[in-house]
């Protein structure tokens, strides 16, 4: 698994941002950006070179999964391994997620083996 | 019911209606629609068969209904729900998401600095104290799901606030007076009076004035 790719990691809450920059950090993971919204994060996969993209849902005003939608959109971006990270727990949010292209999906609150198991995860298959 | 019955009946009736309609040509308003339907029931008593009388009596009930509701709605005093309840209710909601939040921030700063010293420390010493500092990031993520969670309830306090908003538009002008005393914050008894809760940013005072309040008795 190769460490040092970019990390982007989107949600609209600072305290989410902070916590999963850490916890990156202790899985040695150093390249992280930030994104508050969807549209941010899309211009910012755009203009950058990112090997993952951990995302909330409920954001404004491009949520998570029309992020998503977007990436697999885009030719250059369409294989980009995804995570959604979100308090989201219903099934037809999961279901809605892996149709829109999802590499995997951890409900919030997770704890850092979670994290560290999807990523290892997605990345072994990106 | 003979011809000559039904024909007298009718014609009392269509005097009848056309006289309440004289009266009410703008009858749109909850309070009218009731007094016509009472109206009508009078003119009716009396000339009516069994499953008539059965589906006026509902009319009837209809017309109580409305008025009735219209006493509760009244009673309520729903400008105070609308005015002072729920503004109140979503700030210190508010307020209590952003008070998580700074704590929050302020527990991750600590669990930085831990970290940072973490590079001082050996073995099984070290590990405890990262696998410590991890567990604290985990439980951090709880700001981020209350805080959901209180959005949540304040956009259903805010639909609540539309919907009273539209039956005070519906009913304003035309709901009847009540007795009923304006709600009062203020606790009758005079200790639990200063018992208010933690207060808003801006509303209270600091410590440091505190301290300064303090000292002035000195």
């Amino acid at each position: 698994m190769d460490k040092n790719i970019n990390v982007l990691i989107v949600d609209d809450y600072k305290t989410m941002l902070r916590i999963i920059r850490n916890l990156l950090r202790q899985l040695e993971f150093h390249n992280v950006d930030e994104a508050t919204d969807g549209a941010q994060a899309l211009s910012m996969l755009r203009a950058g070179n990112y090997g993952l993209v951990i995302s909330d849902w409920n954001m404004q005003p491009m949520t998570g999964l029309q992020l998503l939608q977007e990436i697999r959109a885009d030719s250059k971006l369409k294989n980009l391994p995804f995570i959604m990270v979100t308090a989201e727990s219903k099934t037809e949010n999961v279901i809605a997620a892996k149709q829109a292209g999802v590499s995997n999906y951890i409900v919030k609150p997770f704890n850092a083996e979670t994290l560290k198991e999807k990523i290892e995860k997605v990345l072994a298959h990106a | 019911m003979p011809d000559m019955a039904k024909n007298a009946m009718s014609d009392r009736m269509g005097r009848r209606l056309e006289e309440i309609r004289r009266r009410h040509r703008d009858a749109t308003t909850p309070e009218a629609v009731a007094e016509i339907v009472l109206e009508v029931l009078d003119t009716m008593h009396g000339d009516i068969s069994g499953p008539e009388a059965a589906l006026l009596a509902e009319v009837e009930q209809i017309g109580r209904t409305i008025a009735a509701a219209k006493q509760e709605i009244a009673a309520l005093r729903v400008e105070d729900i609308k005015i002072a309840f729920i503004p109140s209710a979503t700030d210190e909601l508010d307020a209590i998401v952003e008070a998580t939040a700074k704590a929050t921030h302020e527990i991750l700063d600590s669990c930085e600095t831990l970290e940072s010293v973490l590079a001082g420390l050996q073995g099984s010493d070290a590990e405890a104290v990262q696998a410590a500092v991890t567990r604290i990031y985990e439980a951090c993520s709880f700001q981020d799901i209350t805080g959901q969670r209180i959005t949540k309830v304040v956009r259903t306090l805010k639909s609540i606030e539309e919907r009273i908003e539209r039956i005070v538009t519906t009913f304003s002008e035309r709901l009847p007076e009540t007795d009923a005393a304006p709600v009062s914050t203020t606790p009758a008894d005079a200790e639990m009076s200063l018992l208010n809760g933690p207060q808003l940013p801006g509303n209270g005072v600091d410590q440091a004035e505190i301290d300064r309040l303090l000292a002035s008795f000195d």
